[in-house]
């Protein structure tokens, strides 16, 4: 036979599939819980409370809520695209968690299996292309929805999406300078031996860092959704669940921001000062990993929202100004500086 | 007005943000003024003015006899009344032998200023520490004499004792 299949290979990552978009989903269910509680005890009010212990139950009853609602398409709208843009959103943003690693390898009856559903060799690039798909969720929702708020919101994302991929993508090349290889299980494993790429690139950092807050169109960069200029912006026609599928990719979009930021600068599944690489390849030992990249990322989901409810929203020419007269300089020297070390280091 | 252009470090945006974090980040644990309301009422000071109480005497008997010096007082107007003469064998029901045989009084025109209590002669209307709820029409803010009865100390003690303690003590 030359087609051999690995059953055994698909169940295995049919399971992992369906674990991570489950979670991905739920954390994404329970960020919106997070996002009011958060805004509330900044603010020195309670949030919600009401829906079960602690409001904990708020989630399913906003989510019961935005099915119930009537569902509106505009008559002047162009149907498909508007059904497509919130389709396109919300696959976009769940398909970003394919090749991240999500723990150690763990050894189930005899096989290593790795926590990881695809561990391509350009799984970096892998990242950057799906984001960047993800802002045609937002151009054709606000293209669709014929209206002229909307459009602007749609113009605002994209060149915003655009001139921050720029900047992102230069900070993320010094990373990748330091590493030698575009695989992300590589990148995690490399920062388990030579320590976390913070430590190296506290700039590139810094610049990633703000450019994720801009392409998760997070404020001080949520200018696509604008509430007082836009009237929400791109979301402004959609309602019921197409409303909830726009939010509800942001959030996700958002936790899979942390768990890259988390992969490619703190080390991914690596807990801090253990070697838990002599434990062995044990299920628990994988757990642990995984915990340990969940925690990362909601500290980074976390401060997301604390940002959010701190800073006010840029001007569109002070984002501009920032992106291009900023960030993009900065990076490129950055990129420079790390190659000249490397270089040398080399040597 | 004067611009200065701006420092390197106001540029850089980055220790106005730290900053400003820095004190949002103070609230997180600051105690919040919020009262869950409907677990966890607010103490009314004694001399609040909510919602009209009719008062009874200890042996159950109204005691409101339909004079109408608080309409008379009243500067909004809100109270209306009509008088009836007690029958015998109504005793046990009205203290005196003229009674109020509808008493309303309008929430919506009541500006709680507490003159029917004070013009009140005999003792029959009080203010409480209670305020008018919600409600789906304008109909439901007129008051009758059955919403504004205390309860009877004779058949209801608890209900009395209960009603009696939401009295404030007024601006005496």
């Amino acid at each position: 036979m030359l087609l051999q299949i690995d059953w055994f290979i698909i169940i295995e990552k049919f399971i992992l599939i369906a674990v991570i978009v489950t979670t991905a989903l739920i954390v994404a269910m329970y960020s919106t819980y997070a996002e009011r509680k958060i805004a509330a005890f900044l603010q020195d009010r309670r949030g919600p409370n009401r829906a079960g212990p602690f409001g904990l139950l708020q989630p399913l009853a906003d989510g019961v809520k935005l099915f119930m609602k009537e569902e509106i398409i505009p008559l002047t709208s162009s149907k498909t695209l508007f059904i497509m843009g919130p389709l396109l959103a919300m696959i976009t943003a769940t398909m970003t968690s394919a090749v991240i690693p999500w723990g150690w390898t763990i050894d189930v009856a005899g096989r290593q299996v790795p926590l990881q559903i695809a561990d391509i060799n350009i799984g970096v690039l892998y990242i950057f292309g799906v984001v960047s798909l993800g802002v045609y969720g937002i151009m054709i929702g606000g293209w669709a929805s014929n209206n002229k708020f909307s459009l602007i919101a749609a113009i605002r994302g994209a060149s915003q999406m655009i001139s921050y991929e720029l900047a992102m993508g230069l900070s993320l090349i010094a990373v990748l300078m330091l590493v030698g290889d575009l695989r992300m299980s590589t990148i995690v494993t490399h920062q388990v031996q030579h320590g976390w790429n913070i430590i190296y690139q506290p700039l590139g950092f810094l610049i990633f860092f703000v450019c994720a807050l801009a392409e998760c169109n997070r404020t001080p960069f949520d200018l696509p959704e604008a509430e007082n200029e836009l009237n929400f912006g791109y979301h402004q026609e959609y309602s019921s669940m197409k409303l909830g599928f726009y939010l509800f990719a942001e959030y996700i979009n958002m936790f899979i921001s942390g768990v890259v930021m988390s992969t490619l600068f703190f080390g991914g599944y690596d807990i801090p000062f253990v070697n838990e690489a002599a434990w062995g390849p044990h299920w628990w030992v994988g757990l642990l990993g995984f915990a340990a990249l969940m925690a990362k990322a909601f500290a980074f989901i976390f401060l997301f929202m604390w940002i959010r409810w701190t800073i006010p929203r840029f001007r569109y020419d002070q984002l501009m100004n920032l992106g291009w007269k900023g960030l993009l300089p900065l990076a490129l020297v950055n990129m420079l500086i790390t190659a000249v070390v490397v270089l040398l280091l080399n040597k | 007005m004067e611009r200065k252009p701006m420092t390197l470090a106001e540029k850089l945006y980055l220790p106005a943000i730290f900053k400003g974090m820095g004190i949002t980040f103070s609230h997180l644990f600051k105690k919040k003024p919020t009262v869950s309301y409907p677990e966890e009422k607010r103490p009314f000071s004694d001399v609040f003015r909510g919602l009209h109480i009719l008062n009874r005497d200890e042996e159950g008997r109204e005691r409101c006899t339909a004079c109408g010096l608080c309409a008379v007082a009243c500067p909004a107007e809100a109270i209306t009344m009509e008088a009836a003469e007690r029958q015998p064998g109504e005793e046990h029901l009205f203290r005196e032998e003229k009674y109020a045989a509808k008493y309303e009084i309008n929430m919506l025109r009541c500006i709680f200023c507490g003159l029917c209590e004070e013009a009140c002669p005999k003792d029959a209307i009080y203010l409480t520490k209670t305020f008018a709820p919600a409600n789906y029409g304008r109909k439901g803010f007129i008051y009758k004499k059955d919403d504004l009865l205390i309860p009877n100390p004779l058949t209801d003690p608890e209900g009395y004792e209960k009603a009696k303690g939401t009295i404030g003590t007024g601006i005496k």
